[in-house]
C-alpha cells in the first residue's frame, strides 16, 4: 500500500493532495499491464476503472464507420486515461489500445465515486483536477479542429 | 571574380544562376531542392533562419526559406511545398535545369545569442525546414550548447519531413525529439494530438532555454502559450514569420507587418516585438 501511495502520489493528476484523502484513494487502486497491442478497454462495455499512465503509451480510438478505427489521441506517461467511470451511464465511448506494453495504476471506478460521494470534500479535489484535465484535451481538440497544416 | 556574397550585396535585385542537382521528394506535396551556383564559386553563405528569392523562369518568383546545412558551402538547399503555380514549377524542376537565387535575405535565428543555453525547437508542418539549419549547427557545435529538445508535429505521418534525419537526431546526446500528428493512422505507434500535446513529455528548463518556433501562426500561437505558462519570458521566445515577402530588401511593402518588413526585419523576430501585432485580428 505504501508503495502505491508513493506512486500516486508522484503521478501529476494527483500532485497536492490532501493526505487524508490519498489514504481513500489507495484504498481503490492497484497495479495492471497491459501488453502492446491489448485493449485497455473498448467502446461499448462498462466503465469502472480510471488510469494512471506510469509508462508506455494508449491510443484513444474512434469507431468509424466503413473505416479502421480512427486515433483522436495518445495518453503516455504522467497522463490520466479515461472519464466514462465517473458519469452515467458509465459506459467507455471510445476505444483504449495500448501502444506499447503498459504499466499503470488502475483506479476502481465505482469504489472512487462511491467515496466521493461520502466525502465531498474528496469528491471535490477529484473533480476540481478531472475539470483541469478536461479543459485541457478540450483545448487541444479545439486547436486539432482548427487543422492548422492543411493547404488551404 | 566577384563572389556571390559580393555581388548581392551590390544588387539583391538580380538573380544569380543556380543549377538544380536534386529534387527529393519528402511527403506527397513537399519536395527538397539542392541547387549548386553556375558560377563556379561557392554558394552564398547564409545563416540559420535566412530565405532567399527564387525565380522559376518565365513563372515567377517565390520566397523559400533556407533548409540546409550552413557548413556545406557548395549548395543552397530548400524544402518547398507545392502549394501553386509557381511551388508547383519550381518542385517539377529536374535535375541540371536553372532557376534564379536572389539572396539570402533576412534575420536568422539567435544561434550565437543562445549558446550555453537550452534551445527548445517547435516546429509544424513545413516549419522545420527553416529550423533545420538551426538543428545542424548545433549538432556541429554540440558542445557550445546545453540540451536541444526538438517538438515537431505534423497533419498525419505521411506529411512527416525528414524522417531519417528525426530518428538520427534522437540518437545524440543531450537531445530530445519528439514527434506526434493530428490524425494517426493505425500503423502509426507514436503521438497523436496537437504539437502542444508534447510539452507534457518535454524535458524543459525554462530559466536556461531559448525557444525556436516556426509553423502555421495560429500554432505558434498556442505554442507560445504554452511556454509562457512553462516559465518562459517573451524575449527567450523567438518566431519565423512567413508573409507576403515579394521584394525581400523592404521596398515594396508587401510583407509589412504593424511596423515591421517581414523581410528585412524578419523572417525570425522575438516574440516581445511581435506581441502586439499578433493579438490583432485580420492583420
Amino acid at each position: 500500500m505504501e508503495n502505491l501511495e508513493r506512486i500516486i502520489a508522484e503521478c501529476p493528476f494527483f500532485a497536492g493532495i490532501d493526505h487524508g484523502f490519498m489514504e481513500l484513494v489507495v484504498g481503490c487502486a492497484s497495479n495492471v499491464k497491459f501488453e502492446a497491442g491489448a485493449y485497455v478497454f473498448k467502446e461499448g462495455t462498462p466503465a469502472d476503472t480510471f488510469y494512471l499512465i506510469r509508462e508506455g503509451k494508449v491510443a484513444v480510438e474512434m469507431f468509424s464507420p466503413q473505416s479502421k478505427p480512427l486515433v483522436v489521441a495518445t495518453i503516455g506517461e504522467g497522463e490520466i486515461l479515461g472519464w466514462s467511470w465517473l458519469l452515467p451511464p458509465y459506459v467507455w465511448k471510445f476505444n483504449g489500445h495500448a501502444l506499447q506494453n503498459v504499466r499503470a495504476i488502475a483506479l476502481d471506478g465505482k469504489c472512487l465515486r462511491a467515496k466521493c460521494e461520502e466525502n465531498h470534500d474528496l469528491g471535490y479535489a477529484v473533480l476540481k483536477r478531472l475539470v483541469q484535465n478536461i479543459e485541457q484535451r478540450l483545448d487541444e481538440t479545439r486547436f486539432q479542429l482548427l487543422d492548422v497544416y492543411s493547404a488551404a | 571574380m566577384m563572389s556571390a556574397a559580393t555581388s548581392i550585396a551590390v544588387n539583391p535585385m538580380t538573380p544569380e544562376p543556380y543549377c538544380v542537382r536534386d529534387v527529393a521528394k519528402e511527403t506527397p506535396d513537399t519536395f527538397t531542392l539542392t541547387l549548386n551556383p553556375q558560377n563556379g564559386n561557392g554558394a552564398s553563405s547564409f545563416k540559420p533562419g535566412q530565405f532567399s528569392m527564387l525565380w522559376v523562369f518565365g513563372v515567377g518568383e517565390l520566397p523559400i526559406s533556407i533548409s540546409g546545412d550552413p557548413a556545406k558551402q557548395d549548395q543552397l538547399v530548400y524544402t518547398v511545398r507545392s502549394v501553386g503555380k509557381a511551388t508547383h514549377a519550381l518542385v517539377s524542376q529536374k535535375a541540371g535545369s536553372a532557376v534564379g537565387v536572389r539572396g539570402p535575405f533576412g534575420t536568422g535565428w539567435p544561434v550565437e545569442a543562445a549558446r550555453g543555453h537550452d534551445l527548445i525547437i517547435v516546429a509544424g508542418g513545413i516549419g522545420l525546414a527553416p529550423l533545420r539549419p538551426v538543428i545542424y549547427h548545433v549538432l556541429a557545435h554540440r558542445q557550445e550548447y546545453d540540451r536541444l529538445v526538438l517538438l515537431y508535429g505534423a497533419r498525419s505521418p505521411r506529411d512527416l519531413l525528414y524522417r531519417k534525419e528525426l530518428a538520427a537526431w534522437a540518437r545524440q546526446r543531450d537531445t530530445q525529439v519528439l514527434v506526434t500528428v493530428d490524425y494517426g493512422g493505425l500503423s502509426w505507434r507514436n503521438h497523436v494530438g496537437v504539437v502542444t500535446t508534447l510539452f507534457k513529455f518535454a524535458r524543459l528548463r525554462p530559466a536556461r532555454s531559448v525557444a525556436m518556433l516556426c509553423g502555421p501562426e495560429i500554432m505558434m500561437r498556442f505554442v507560445v502559450r504554452d511556454l509562457e505558462t512553462h516559465g518562459l519570458n517573451r524575449n527567450q521566445i523567438y518566431l519565423s514569420m512567413e508573409r507576403n515577402m515579394k521584394c525581400a530588401v523592404g521596398f515594396c511593402g508587401h510583407c509589412q507587418y504593424g511596423p515591421h518588413f517581414i523581410c528585412k526585419d524578419g523572417p525570425v523576430f522575438p516574440y516581445d516585438q511581435l506581441a502586439p501585432q499578433m493579438d490583432k485580428y485580420e492583420l
